[in-house]
């Protein structure tokens, strides 16, 4: 699982069976110091969240295991949302 | 996931028994902003995709829980076609807006 920030909204209504009503949204991964790791990829939104929430997600094929119905083709899923996150004393991220 | 684009499609004659009849696209990756990379993907459809069409894609075992990739040598599906999105408020893509 790794840290993200949300950062926009996704729309796709011709998706594959099983995906009906859950919510896609871009998201950038976090490093150690909340900083931006990598690209920005989509990911389920199993939880409620929005754009400028820190949250945390699980990639693989586990993330199909958080969704409404796990056998479909999901390799992203956010997971919870973050209230605080801490990293060698450094406080992550945080509300912005 | 990621966002790509449908530029083109495979066909191969000769290939594993249990990807006969499966449709696969050549997809190329855009980034976050709709900004085309280098980066090219073969993937198998699972929506019905065609050329030209926005579309998200999974990677890796996860590529394998559909019913036209279940137990079939695929690590790339396209699972959905892309209507529009948007970064902090403001629209990056549009489907209908003739791009």
């Amino acid at each position: 699982m790794y840290l993200a920030r949300v950062t926009g909204r996704l729309v796709a209504t011709h998706k594959y069976e099983g995906l009906e009503g859950v919510p896609l949204q871009l998201i950038q991964p976090l490093d150690e110091r909340g900083l931006p790791m990598g690209a920005q990829l989509v990911a389920c939104a199993v939880v409620s969240s929005g754009p400028g929430d820190l949250v945390h997600f699980v990639d693989g094929r586990e993330a199909a295991l958080a969704c409404p119905k796990s056998f479909v083709p999901v390799d992203a899923a956010i997971i919870g949302f973050v209230e605080q996150a801490v990293a060698n004393g450094v406080r992550i991220g945080g509300a912005r | 996931m990621l966002i790509g684009k449908v530029v083109g499609s495979v066909v191969a004659t000769r290939k594993d028994e249990k990807l006969e009849g499966r449709k696969l696209l050549v997809v190329q990756v855009h980034n976050h902003e709709n900004k085309p990379t280098e980066q090219y993907v073969v993937a198998a459809d699972s929506v019905q995709a065609g050329l030209g069409d926005m579309v998200l894609y999974a990677t890796g075992s996860s590529a394998r829980q559909t019913h036209a990739t279940e137990n079939r040598p695929v690590d790339a599906v396209v699972m959905a076609v892309v209507d529009s999105w948007d970064l902090g408020g403001a629209n990056v893509y549009e489907k209908w807006s003739g791009r």
